[in-house]
Protein backbone atom coordinates (compact mmCIF):
# COMPACT_ATOMS: atom_id res chain seq x y z
CA UNK A 1 0.00 0.00 0.00
CA UNK A 2 1.19 3.57 -0.67
CA UNK A 3 1.80 5.32 2.22
CA UNK A 4 -0.53 8.47 1.30
CA UNK A 5 -0.17 12.11 2.68
CA UNK A 6 -3.77 11.29 4.49
CA UNK A 7 -2.32 8.19 6.22
CA UNK A 8 0.55 9.44 7.71
CA UNK A 9 -2.03 12.29 9.25
CA UNK A 10 -4.48 9.90 10.21
CA UNK A 11 -1.27 7.49 11.75
CA UNK A 12 -0.24 10.58 13.64
CA UNK A 13 -3.41 11.62 14.69
CA UNK A 14 -4.62 8.07 16.22
CA UNK A 15 -1.28 8.19 18.04
CA UNK A 16 -0.84 11.61 19.57
CA UNK A 17 -2.27 10.88 22.40
CA UNK A 18 -0.04 8.00 23.45
CA UNK A 19 2.46 9.46 21.98
CA UNK A 20 1.89 12.89 24.26
CA UNK A 21 1.56 11.13 27.48
CA UNK A 22 4.46 8.98 26.92
CA UNK A 23 6.41 11.88 26.23
CA UNK A 24 5.65 14.06 29.15
CA UNK A 25 5.31 11.12 31.83
CA UNK A 26 8.00 8.71 30.47
CA UNK A 27 10.34 9.59 28.15
CA UNK A 28 11.08 13.20 29.61
CA UNK A 29 10.99 11.74 33.55
CA UNK A 30 13.68 8.98 31.57
CA UNK A 31 15.91 11.74 29.85
CA UNK A 32 15.98 14.33 33.50
CA UNK A 33 16.94 10.89 35.34
CA UNK A 34 19.96 10.59 33.89
CA UNK A 35 20.74 14.39 33.41
CA UNK A 36 19.98 14.80 37.11
CA UNK A 37 21.82 12.03 38.31
CA UNK A 38 25.31 14.14 37.33
CA UNK A 39 23.51 17.09 39.29
CA UNK A 40 23.85 18.18 43.04
CA UNK A 41 20.59 18.08 43.61
CA UNK A 42 19.13 18.06 46.74
CA UNK A 43 16.66 19.88 49.37
CA UNK A 44 18.34 23.39 48.35
CA UNK A 45 17.61 22.77 44.21
CA UNK A 46 19.70 22.30 41.90
CA UNK A 47 23.52 22.94 42.67
CA UNK A 48 24.76 22.13 38.93
CA UNK A 49 26.53 19.68 37.35
CA UNK A 50 28.84 17.80 39.00
CA UNK A 51 29.95 14.95 36.55
CA UNK A 52 30.36 11.65 37.94
CA UNK A 53 30.06 12.59 41.63
CA UNK A 54 27.25 11.06 42.61
CA UNK A 55 27.90 7.83 40.70
CA UNK A 56 31.65 8.10 42.41
CA UNK A 57 30.06 8.19 46.18
CA UNK A 58 27.53 5.54 44.95
CA UNK A 59 30.54 2.85 44.64
CA UNK A 60 31.86 3.70 47.96
CA UNK A 61 28.33 4.28 50.01
CA UNK A 62 28.11 0.90 51.88
CA UNK A 63 24.49 1.23 52.22
CA UNK A 64 23.71 0.93 48.52
CA UNK A 65 26.09 -2.40 48.77
CA UNK A 66 24.06 -3.59 50.99
CA UNK A 67 20.70 -2.84 49.63
CA UNK A 68 22.14 -4.11 46.57
CA UNK A 69 23.31 -7.32 48.06
CA UNK A 70 20.03 -8.10 49.88
CA UNK A 71 18.55 -7.76 46.53
CA UNK A 72 20.39 -10.13 44.74
CA UNK A 73 20.13 -12.46 47.91
CA UNK A 74 16.43 -11.70 47.51
CA UNK A 75 16.34 -12.69 44.45
CA UNK A 76 18.60 -15.86 44.28
CA UNK A 77 16.38 -17.42 46.53
CA UNK A 78 12.71 -16.55 45.65
CA UNK A 79 13.13 -16.99 41.71
CA UNK A 80 14.59 -20.76 41.91
CA UNK A 81 12.30 -21.62 44.79
CA UNK A 82 9.04 -20.26 43.37
CA UNK A 83 10.12 -21.43 39.98
CA UNK A 84 10.67 -25.14 41.55
CA UNK A 85 7.90 -25.43 43.05
CA UNK A 86 5.33 -23.98 40.49
CA UNK A 87 7.04 -26.55 38.26
CA UNK A 88 6.25 -29.65 40.63
CA UNK A 89 2.73 -28.17 41.19
CA UNK A 90 2.24 -27.64 37.65
CA UNK A 91 3.25 -31.37 36.57
CA UNK A 92 0.95 -32.53 39.16
CA UNK A 93 -1.90 -30.76 38.43
CA UNK A 94 -1.95 -32.09 34.76
CA UNK A 95 -1.94 -35.97 35.83
CA UNK A 96 -5.73 -36.12 35.39
CA UNK A 97 -6.54 -35.56 38.96
CA UNK A 98 -9.53 -34.11 39.53
CA UNK A 99 -10.41 -30.42 41.05
CA UNK A 100 -7.72 -29.33 38.83
CA UNK A 101 -9.92 -26.08 38.57
CA UNK A 102 -10.30 -25.69 42.59
CA UNK A 103 -6.65 -25.99 43.10
CA UNK A 104 -5.64 -23.84 40.58
CA UNK A 105 -8.23 -21.28 41.85
CA UNK A 106 -6.65 -21.70 45.25
CA UNK A 107 -3.29 -21.20 43.98
CA UNK A 108 -3.71 -18.31 41.62
CA UNK A 109 -5.92 -15.95 44.71
CA UNK A 110 -2.35 -14.73 46.10
CA UNK A 111 -1.61 -13.57 42.51
CA UNK A 112 -4.52 -11.02 42.87
CA UNK A 113 -4.30 -9.69 46.21
CA UNK A 114 -2.56 -6.48 47.23
CA UNK A 115 1.26 -6.40 48.04
CA UNK A 116 0.20 -4.24 51.20
CA UNK A 117 -2.51 -6.31 52.41
CA UNK A 118 -1.29 -9.41 52.16
CA UNK A 119 1.94 -7.38 53.76
CA UNK A 120 0.09 -6.53 56.92
CA UNK A 121 -1.63 -10.31 57.46
CA UNK A 122 2.50 -11.57 56.81
CA UNK A 123 3.44 -9.80 59.23
CA UNK A 124 0.72 -10.33 61.81
CA UNK A 125 1.83 -13.93 60.71
CA UNK A 126 5.25 -13.75 61.39
CA UNK A 127 5.18 -11.91 65.04
CA UNK A 128 7.27 -12.90 67.42
CA UNK A 129 5.30 -12.93 70.36
CA UNK A 130 1.57 -13.97 69.09
CA UNK A 131 2.05 -14.51 65.34
CA UNK A 132 0.76 -17.72 64.40
CA UNK A 133 4.37 -19.32 62.56
CA UNK A 134 5.77 -18.76 66.59
CA UNK A 135 2.47 -20.61 67.81
CA UNK A 136 2.93 -23.39 65.28
CA UNK A 137 6.69 -23.97 65.86
CA UNK A 138 5.97 -23.79 69.78
CA UNK A 139 3.18 -26.47 69.03
CA UNK A 140 5.86 -28.92 67.87
CA UNK A 141 8.08 -27.85 70.63
CA UNK A 142 10.64 -25.92 68.77
CA UNK A 143 11.81 -22.91 69.81
CA UNK A 144 10.41 -19.22 68.74
CA UNK A 145 12.37 -17.14 65.80
CA UNK A 146 12.14 -13.29 65.58
CA UNK A 147 11.23 -13.99 62.12
CA UNK A 148 11.19 -9.79 60.28
CA UNK A 149 13.84 -8.57 63.55
CA UNK A 150 16.21 -11.40 63.06
CA UNK A 151 19.49 -9.99 60.78
CA UNK A 152 21.42 -13.46 61.31
CA UNK A 153 21.57 -15.59 58.30
CA UNK A 154 20.11 -18.54 57.70
CA UNK A 155 22.99 -20.41 56.97
CA UNK A 156 24.57 -18.88 60.03
CA UNK A 157 21.46 -20.00 62.07
CA UNK A 158 21.24 -23.30 61.21
CA UNK A 159 25.06 -24.12 61.65
CA UNK A 160 25.32 -22.41 64.76
CA UNK A 161 28.70 -21.11 63.49
CA UNK A 162 30.08 -17.39 62.73
CA UNK A 163 30.22 -17.88 58.50
CA UNK A 164 31.91 -15.28 56.54
CA UNK A 165 29.25 -13.10 55.17
CA UNK A 166 28.87 -14.45 51.25
CA UNK A 167 27.96 -17.65 52.96
CA UNK A 168 25.65 -16.42 55.70
CA UNK A 169 22.92 -16.25 53.17
CA UNK A 170 20.33 -14.79 53.49
CA UNK A 171 18.92 -12.75 56.62
CA UNK A 172 16.01 -14.69 58.02
CA UNK A 173 13.91 -11.72 57.98
CA UNK A 174 14.73 -11.29 54.32
CA UNK A 175 13.74 -14.99 53.60
CA UNK A 176 10.87 -13.86 55.58
CA UNK A 177 10.39 -11.79 52.70
CA UNK A 178 11.18 -14.27 50.24
CA UNK A 179 8.41 -16.77 51.72
CA UNK A 180 5.90 -14.21 50.95
CA UNK A 181 7.26 -13.82 47.74
CA UNK A 182 7.40 -17.38 46.76
CA UNK A 183 3.37 -17.66 48.62
CA UNK A 184 2.47 -14.64 46.30
CA UNK A 185 4.14 -15.55 42.96
CA UNK A 186 3.46 -19.47 43.14
CA UNK A 187 -0.39 -19.37 41.41
CA UNK A 188 0.93 -17.08 38.70
CA UNK A 189 3.96 -18.95 37.42
CA UNK A 190 2.07 -22.39 37.72
CA UNK A 191 -0.65 -20.82 35.29
CA UNK A 192 1.91 -20.17 32.84
CA UNK A 193 3.34 -23.63 33.44
CA UNK A 194 0.25 -25.58 32.79
CA UNK A 195 0.03 -23.63 29.65
CA UNK A 196 3.32 -24.40 28.53
CA UNK A 197 2.47 -28.26 29.77
CA UNK A 198 -0.50 -28.08 27.68
CA UNK A 199 1.51 -26.83 24.75
CA UNK A 200 3.61 -30.27 24.85
CA UNK A 201 2.41 -32.80 22.59
CA UNK A 202 1.06 -36.01 23.82
CA UNK A 203 2.41 -37.74 20.94
CA UNK A 204 6.29 -37.09 22.83
CA UNK A 205 5.37 -38.96 25.88
CA UNK A 206 4.15 -42.33 24.34
CA UNK A 207 6.98 -42.33 22.00
CA UNK A 208 9.22 -42.23 25.14
CA UNK A 209 6.82 -44.45 27.47
CA UNK A 210 6.99 -46.96 24.18
CA UNK A 211 11.31 -46.74 24.23
CA UNK A 212 10.09 -47.65 28.09
CA UNK A 213 11.13 -44.49 30.00
CA UNK A 214 9.82 -44.57 33.05
CA UNK A 215 8.42 -41.80 35.00
CA UNK A 216 11.62 -39.60 35.80
CA UNK A 217 13.08 -40.24 32.88
CA UNK A 218 9.98 -38.84 31.17
CA UNK A 219 10.31 -35.69 33.23
CA UNK A 220 14.19 -35.74 32.91
CA UNK A 221 14.82 -35.63 28.90
CA UNK A 222 10.91 -35.08 27.96
CA UNK A 223 9.15 -32.97 29.22
CA UNK A 224 11.57 -30.86 30.76
CA UNK A 225 13.84 -29.92 27.45
CA UNK A 226 10.55 -29.40 25.25
CA UNK A 227 8.75 -26.56 28.40
CA UNK A 228 12.68 -24.70 28.23
CA UNK A 229 11.04 -21.97 26.63
CA UNK A 230 8.52 -21.23 29.40
CA UNK A 231 11.06 -22.05 32.33
CA UNK A 232 13.12 -19.31 30.28
CA UNK A 233 10.38 -16.85 30.49
CA UNK A 234 9.31 -17.19 34.16
CA UNK A 235 12.86 -17.24 34.90
CA UNK A 236 13.38 -13.17 33.28
CA UNK A 237 9.82 -12.32 34.10
CA UNK A 238 10.13 -13.58 38.19
CA UNK A 239 13.71 -11.98 38.32
CA UNK A 240 13.09 -8.80 36.53
CA UNK A 241 10.04 -8.50 39.35
CA UNK A 242 12.17 -9.57 42.21
CA UNK A 243 14.71 -6.95 41.41
CA UNK A 244 12.07 -4.03 41.79
CA UNK A 245 10.62 -5.59 45.55
CA UNK A 246 9.44 -2.55 47.51
CA UNK A 247 6.02 -2.34 49.03
CA UNK A 248 6.79 -5.85 51.49
CA UNK A 249 10.15 -4.04 52.66
CA UNK A 250 8.10 -0.72 53.36
CA UNK A 251 5.05 -2.37 55.25
CA UNK A 252 7.05 -4.99 57.23
CA UNK A 253 10.44 -4.20 57.76
CA UNK A 254 11.20 -0.35 57.13
CA UNK A 255 10.80 2.80 57.65
CA UNK A 256 13.43 3.87 58.55
CA UNK A 257 15.90 1.91 57.55
CA UNK A 258 14.67 -0.76 56.49
CA UNK A 259 14.53 -3.98 58.52
CA UNK A 260 16.68 -5.00 61.49
CA UNK A 261 20.35 -3.69 60.76
CA UNK A 262 18.86 -2.69 57.46
CA UNK A 263 19.30 -6.31 56.22
CA UNK A 264 15.89 -5.96 54.12
CA UNK A 265 17.12 -3.00 52.66
CA UNK A 266 16.77 -3.35 48.60
CA UNK A 267 17.50 -1.20 45.95
CA UNK A 268 14.05 0.32 45.13
CA UNK A 269 13.45 0.42 48.82
CA UNK A 270 17.15 2.64 49.12
CA UNK A 271 16.40 4.65 46.06
CA UNK A 272 13.29 5.85 47.47
CA UNK A 273 14.45 6.84 50.75
CA UNK A 274 17.58 8.55 48.90
CA UNK A 275 15.76 10.27 46.00
CA UNK A 276 12.23 10.71 47.57
CA UNK A 277 12.35 10.57 51.66
CA UNK A 278 15.85 12.61 52.19
CA UNK A 279 15.07 14.51 48.97
CA UNK A 280 18.32 14.00 47.30
CA UNK A 281 17.07 13.77 43.59
CA UNK A 282 20.24 13.69 42.23
CA UNK A 283 21.94 11.02 44.09
CA UNK A 284 18.40 9.19 43.32
CA UNK A 285 18.83 9.48 40.17
CA UNK A 286 22.42 8.00 39.86
CA UNK A 287 21.03 4.82 41.99
CA UNK A 288 17.92 4.21 39.26
CA UNK A 289 20.38 4.37 36.44
CA UNK A 290 22.45 1.77 38.51
CA UNK A 291 19.48 -0.37 38.97
CA UNK A 292 18.72 -0.05 35.22
CA UNK A 293 21.95 -0.79 33.89
CA UNK A 294 21.74 -3.94 36.20
CA UNK A 295 18.35 -4.66 35.07
CA UNK A 296 19.60 -4.76 31.45
CA UNK A 297 22.44 -6.46 31.83
CA UNK A 298 20.16 -9.16 33.54
CA UNK A 299 17.89 -9.64 30.38
CA UNK A 300 20.80 -9.35 27.74
CA UNK A 301 22.26 -12.26 29.54
CA UNK A 302 19.31 -14.44 30.18
CA UNK A 303 19.32 -13.96 26.51
CA UNK A 304 22.43 -14.77 25.58
CA UNK A 305 21.69 -18.07 27.84
CA UNK A 306 18.68 -18.63 26.11
CA UNK A 307 19.60 -18.67 23.13
CA UNK A 308 22.19 -21.59 23.59
CA UNK A 309 20.56 -23.87 25.96
CA UNK A 310 16.38 -23.44 25.50
CA UNK A 311 15.09 -26.12 22.96
CA UNK A 312 12.70 -24.61 20.32
CA UNK A 313 9.80 -27.19 19.26
CA UNK A 314 10.58 -27.19 15.71
CA UNK B 1 0.25 -52.57 39.47
CA UNK B 2 -3.00 -51.05 40.41
CA UNK B 3 -1.46 -50.59 44.23
CA UNK B 4 1.37 -48.91 43.09
CA UNK B 5 -0.99 -46.21 40.85
CA UNK B 6 -2.76 -45.66 43.87
CA UNK B 7 -0.02 -45.04 46.06
CA UNK B 8 1.10 -42.29 43.26
CA UNK B 9 -1.96 -40.70 43.31
CA UNK B 10 -1.82 -40.56 47.38
CA UNK B 11 1.43 -38.69 46.94
CA UNK B 12 -0.06 -36.13 44.45
CA UNK B 13 -3.19 -35.27 46.39
CA UNK B 14 -1.07 -34.91 49.30
CA UNK B 15 1.23 -32.45 48.04
CA UNK B 16 -1.59 -30.87 46.51
CA UNK B 17 -3.37 -30.71 49.59
CA UNK B 18 -0.22 -29.28 51.18
CA UNK B 19 0.31 -25.95 49.21
CA UNK B 20 -3.36 -25.23 48.94
CA UNK B 21 -3.08 -25.35 52.68
CA UNK B 22 -0.07 -22.82 52.28
CA UNK B 23 -1.84 -20.95 50.01
CA UNK B 24 -5.29 -20.77 52.11
CA UNK B 25 -3.48 -20.08 55.90
CA UNK B 26 -3.04 -16.37 55.48
CA UNK B 27 -6.37 -15.73 54.63
CA UNK B 28 -7.71 -17.83 56.37
CA UNK B 29 -6.11 -16.40 59.42
CA UNK B 30 -6.36 -12.52 58.25
CA UNK B 31 -10.34 -13.49 58.00
CA UNK B 32 -10.56 -15.05 61.19
CA UNK B 33 -8.66 -12.70 63.26
CA UNK B 34 -10.79 -9.72 61.81
CA UNK B 35 -13.78 -11.68 63.70
CA UNK B 36 -12.14 -12.13 66.86
CA UNK B 37 -12.19 -9.46 69.75
CA UNK B 38 -8.40 -8.02 69.94
CA UNK B 39 -7.98 -9.80 73.75
CA UNK B 40 -8.85 -13.01 72.06
CA UNK B 41 -6.65 -12.40 68.74
CA UNK B 42 -3.47 -12.28 71.43
CA UNK B 43 -4.17 -15.37 73.35
CA UNK B 44 -1.61 -18.02 73.69
CA UNK B 45 -1.89 -20.44 72.12
CA UNK B 46 -4.05 -18.73 69.49
CA UNK B 47 -7.78 -20.01 68.58
CA UNK B 48 -8.08 -21.96 65.01
CA UNK B 49 -12.12 -20.80 65.48
CA UNK B 50 -12.95 -17.74 67.10
CA UNK B 51 -14.96 -17.95 69.67
CA UNK B 52 -17.20 -14.69 70.01
CA UNK B 53 -17.73 -13.66 66.13
CA UNK B 54 -17.06 -9.60 67.10
CA UNK B 55 -18.08 -7.29 64.01
CA UNK B 56 -16.94 -4.44 65.60
CA UNK B 57 -13.12 -4.18 64.08
CA UNK B 58 -15.27 -4.01 60.57
CA UNK B 59 -17.04 -0.95 62.18
CA UNK B 60 -13.60 0.61 63.73
CA UNK B 61 -12.12 0.37 60.24
CA UNK B 62 -15.49 1.59 58.39
CA UNK B 63 -16.25 4.47 61.00
CA UNK B 64 -13.26 6.31 62.80
CA UNK B 65 -11.04 5.64 59.48
CA UNK B 66 -12.60 6.63 56.35
CA UNK B 67 -12.02 3.70 54.73
CA UNK B 68 -15.23 3.88 52.60
CA UNK B 69 -13.24 7.53 51.26
CA UNK B 70 -10.20 5.47 50.34
CA UNK B 71 -11.98 2.79 49.08
CA UNK B 72 -14.37 5.35 46.91
CA UNK B 73 -10.80 7.52 45.84
CA UNK B 74 -9.32 4.02 44.75
CA UNK B 75 -12.69 2.98 42.59
CA UNK B 76 -13.07 6.57 40.62
CA UNK B 77 -8.92 6.42 40.32
CA UNK B 78 -9.34 3.10 38.60
CA UNK B 79 -12.61 3.61 36.64
CA UNK B 80 -10.89 6.56 34.63
CA UNK B 81 -7.67 5.12 34.57
CA UNK B 82 -8.73 2.73 32.34
CA UNK B 83 -11.45 4.97 30.84
CA UNK B 84 -8.22 6.74 29.47
CA UNK B 85 -5.88 4.11 28.49
CA UNK B 86 -8.69 1.57 26.87
CA UNK B 87 -8.83 5.32 24.81
CA UNK B 88 -5.45 5.93 23.54
CA UNK B 89 -4.85 1.74 22.92
CA UNK B 90 -7.66 1.39 21.40
CA UNK B 91 -6.47 4.54 18.78
CA UNK B 92 -2.60 3.64 19.00
CA UNK B 93 -3.40 -0.04 18.08
CA UNK B 94 -5.95 1.09 15.32
CA UNK B 95 -3.19 3.07 13.81
CA UNK B 96 -0.33 0.70 14.17
CA UNK B 97 -2.26 -2.32 12.74
CA UNK B 98 -4.99 -0.34 10.21
CA UNK B 99 -3.05 2.29 9.25
CA UNK B 100 -0.04 2.39 6.53
CA UNK B 101 2.06 5.19 6.88
CA UNK B 102 5.49 5.76 7.02
CA UNK B 103 7.69 5.75 10.32
CA UNK B 104 5.25 4.07 11.54
CA UNK B 105 7.67 1.02 12.63
CA UNK B 106 10.02 3.41 14.08
CA UNK B 107 7.43 4.45 16.46
CA UNK B 108 5.98 0.82 17.13
CA UNK B 109 10.07 0.42 18.07
CA UNK B 110 10.26 2.82 20.33
CA UNK B 111 6.77 1.79 22.38
CA UNK B 112 8.75 -1.73 22.60
CA UNK B 113 12.00 0.01 23.92
CA UNK B 114 9.97 2.16 26.56
CA UNK B 115 8.17 -0.58 27.53
CA UNK B 116 11.31 -2.04 29.09
CA UNK B 117 12.20 0.26 31.39
CA UNK B 118 10.89 -0.56 34.80
CA UNK B 119 8.91 2.34 36.53
CA UNK B 120 11.15 3.09 39.71
CA UNK B 121 13.91 4.33 36.45
CA UNK B 122 11.94 7.74 36.41
CA UNK B 123 9.81 7.51 39.28
CA UNK B 124 11.71 10.38 41.15
CA UNK B 125 11.74 12.87 37.85
CA UNK B 126 8.15 11.46 37.34
CA UNK B 127 7.90 13.14 41.00
CA UNK B 128 9.50 16.57 39.92
CA UNK B 129 7.47 16.65 36.55
CA UNK B 130 3.93 16.57 38.37
CA UNK B 131 5.54 18.68 41.05
CA UNK B 132 6.11 21.48 38.81
CA UNK B 133 2.84 20.72 36.95
CA UNK B 134 1.21 21.41 40.07
CA UNK B 135 -0.21 17.90 40.72
CA UNK B 136 0.77 16.91 44.28
CA UNK B 137 -2.41 15.79 46.10
CA UNK B 138 -4.63 16.05 43.39
CA UNK B 139 -6.84 13.55 41.91
CA UNK B 140 -5.41 13.73 38.47
CA UNK B 141 -1.73 12.90 39.29
CA UNK B 142 -2.70 9.32 40.46
CA UNK B 143 -4.71 8.82 36.71
CA UNK B 144 -3.34 11.35 33.70
CA UNK B 145 0.85 9.73 34.03
CA UNK B 146 -0.97 5.81 33.51
CA UNK B 147 -3.29 6.47 30.94
CA UNK B 148 -1.18 4.77 28.29
CA UNK B 149 -0.41 1.55 28.56
CA UNK B 150 1.92 0.08 26.24
CA UNK B 151 1.29 -3.69 27.04
CA UNK B 152 -2.51 -2.64 26.49
CA UNK B 153 -1.59 -1.31 22.73
CA UNK B 154 0.66 -4.66 22.34
CA UNK B 155 -2.58 -6.86 23.57
CA UNK B 156 -4.97 -4.85 21.59
CA UNK B 157 -2.96 -4.18 18.20
CA UNK B 158 -2.04 -8.29 18.17
CA UNK B 159 -6.17 -8.51 18.43
CA UNK B 160 -6.80 -6.24 15.80
CA UNK B 161 -4.22 -7.79 13.25
CA UNK B 162 -6.49 -11.04 13.09
CA UNK B 163 -9.09 -9.20 11.51
CA UNK B 164 -9.56 -9.90 7.90
CA UNK B 165 -8.53 -6.34 5.62
CA UNK B 166 -11.22 -6.20 3.11
CA UNK B 167 -13.84 -5.56 6.02
CA UNK B 168 -12.62 -1.88 6.37
CA UNK B 169 -12.84 -1.70 2.35
CA UNK B 170 -16.58 -3.30 2.44
CA UNK B 171 -17.13 -0.67 5.31
CA UNK B 172 -15.24 2.25 3.32
CA UNK B 173 -17.77 1.52 0.38
CA UNK B 174 -21.01 1.98 2.53
CA UNK B 175 -19.48 5.26 3.51
CA UNK B 176 -17.99 4.61 7.07
CA UNK B 177 -15.25 6.73 8.48
CA UNK B 178 -12.17 5.46 10.67
CA UNK B 179 -13.60 6.46 13.32
CA UNK B 180 -17.04 4.77 13.59
CA UNK B 181 -15.14 2.14 11.93
CA UNK B 182 -12.77 1.70 15.08
CA UNK B 183 -15.62 1.78 17.57
CA UNK B 184 -18.74 -0.02 15.50
CA UNK B 185 -16.87 -2.85 13.98
CA UNK B 186 -13.62 -3.25 15.47
CA UNK B 187 -14.09 -2.91 18.91
CA UNK B 188 -16.97 -5.69 19.38
CA UNK B 189 -14.90 -8.11 17.02
CA UNK B 190 -11.94 -8.01 20.02
CA UNK B 191 -14.39 -7.49 22.87
CA UNK B 192 -12.41 -10.20 24.91
CA UNK B 193 -8.75 -8.83 24.49
CA UNK B 194 -10.91 -5.54 26.02
CA UNK B 195 -12.17 -7.96 28.96
CA UNK B 196 -8.48 -8.73 29.33
CA UNK B 197 -7.05 -5.66 29.18
CA UNK B 198 -10.34 -4.25 32.17
CA UNK B 199 -9.68 -6.88 34.19
CA UNK B 200 -5.50 -6.47 34.43
CA UNK B 201 -5.81 -2.37 34.62
CA UNK B 202 -8.76 -2.78 37.04
CA UNK B 203 -5.81 -5.37 39.72
CA UNK B 204 -3.17 -3.05 38.93
CA UNK B 205 -4.37 0.11 39.59
CA UNK B 206 -6.80 -0.80 42.63
CA UNK B 207 -2.94 -2.46 44.26
CA UNK B 208 -1.23 0.80 43.11
CA UNK B 209 1.06 1.65 45.91
CA UNK B 210 4.25 3.33 45.22
CA UNK B 211 3.50 6.38 43.26
CA UNK B 212 0.68 7.52 45.20
CA UNK B 213 2.43 6.88 48.45
CA UNK B 214 4.98 9.91 46.77
CA UNK B 215 2.00 12.60 45.56
CA UNK B 216 -0.60 12.21 47.51
CA UNK B 217 -0.44 13.68 51.13
CA UNK B 218 -3.55 14.51 51.91
CA UNK B 219 -5.71 11.37 53.99
CA UNK B 220 -9.09 12.52 51.80
CA UNK B 221 -7.40 11.61 48.62
CA UNK B 222 -5.65 8.10 50.03
CA UNK B 223 -6.21 5.45 47.43
CA UNK B 224 -7.00 2.28 49.81
CA UNK B 225 -3.71 0.99 49.45
CA UNK B 226 -2.00 4.06 50.85
CA UNK B 227 -4.69 4.79 53.52
CA UNK B 228 -4.42 0.85 54.28
CA UNK B 229 -0.93 1.59 54.45
CA UNK B 230 -0.44 4.35 57.13
CA UNK B 231 -3.26 2.78 59.18
CA UNK B 232 -1.30 -0.16 59.51
CA UNK B 233 2.12 1.93 60.52
CA UNK B 234 -0.29 3.84 62.93
CA UNK B 235 -2.10 1.27 64.60
CA UNK B 236 0.56 -1.54 65.93
CA UNK B 237 -1.54 -3.63 68.64
CA UNK B 238 -5.22 -4.07 67.29
CA UNK B 239 -4.72 -6.87 65.37
CA UNK B 240 -8.12 -7.71 64.37
CA UNK B 241 -8.51 -4.16 63.19
CA UNK B 242 -5.50 -4.67 60.95
CA UNK B 243 -6.93 -7.82 59.81
CA UNK B 244 -10.54 -6.14 59.19
CA UNK B 245 -8.62 -3.69 56.93
CA UNK B 246 -6.96 -5.69 54.80
CA UNK B 247 -9.88 -7.65 54.14
CA UNK B 248 -11.58 -4.96 52.60
CA UNK B 249 -8.80 -4.14 50.49
CA UNK B 250 -8.56 -6.97 48.93
CA UNK B 251 -12.29 -7.40 49.26
CA UNK B 252 -13.01 -5.66 45.57
CA UNK B 253 -10.58 -7.87 43.80
CA UNK B 254 -11.33 -11.28 45.67
CA UNK B 255 -15.05 -11.15 44.37
CA UNK B 256 -14.04 -9.88 40.62
CA UNK B 257 -11.42 -12.81 40.99
CA UNK B 258 -14.61 -15.29 42.02
CA UNK B 259 -16.97 -13.79 39.42
CA UNK B 260 -14.25 -13.94 35.98
CA UNK B 261 -12.18 -16.41 37.60
CA UNK B 262 -11.94 -18.58 34.69
CA UNK B 263 -11.34 -15.20 32.62
CA UNK B 264 -8.48 -13.97 34.92
CA UNK B 265 -6.35 -17.24 35.10
CA UNK B 266 -6.53 -17.70 31.18
CA UNK B 267 -6.02 -14.02 30.44
CA UNK B 268 -2.62 -14.32 32.71
CA UNK B 269 -1.87 -17.44 31.21
CA UNK B 270 -2.11 -16.35 27.40
CA UNK B 271 -0.21 -12.98 27.86
CA UNK B 272 1.99 -13.97 30.26
CA UNK B 273 1.58 -10.84 32.04
CA UNK B 274 3.13 -9.83 35.78
CA UNK B 275 2.05 -6.86 37.72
Amino acid sequence: MQSSRREILYGLLFLLPAIVILLVFKVLPILLAFNISFHEWGIAGDKGFVGLQNYKFLLKDRYFWQALWNTVMYTVFSVPLSILIALLLAYLLNQNIKAVGFFRTVYFLPVVTSLVAVSVVWKWLYNPQRGLFNAILSFFHLSPLKWLEEPRGIFEMITGRDLPFFLEGPSLALFALVILSVWKSLGYNIVIFIAGLKNISETYYEAARIDGAGRWQIIKDVMLPLLSPTTFYVLIMTTISSFQVFAPVWMMTGPPTGGPLGKTSVVIYYLYRKGYEEYQVGYGSAIAFVFFVIILIITIYQRKVSEKRVYYEV
Amino acid sequence: MKSKISTWKVVVYLLLVIFALFSILPFYWMITTSFKTPAESITVPPTWIPRTVSLSSYKTVLTKISFPRYMYISFITAILTIAGSLLTALLAAYAFSWIQFKGRDVIFMGFLSLMMVPMPVYIIPLFLVVQRLGWLDTLQVMIVPWTVSIFSIFLLRQNMRTIPKDLYDAAVIDGCSRLRFLFQIIVPLIRPAITTMVIFEFISSWNTFMWPLMVINKDRLRPIQVGLAYFAQGETTNYPALMAASTLAIFPLVILFFIAQRQIIESYARTGLKE
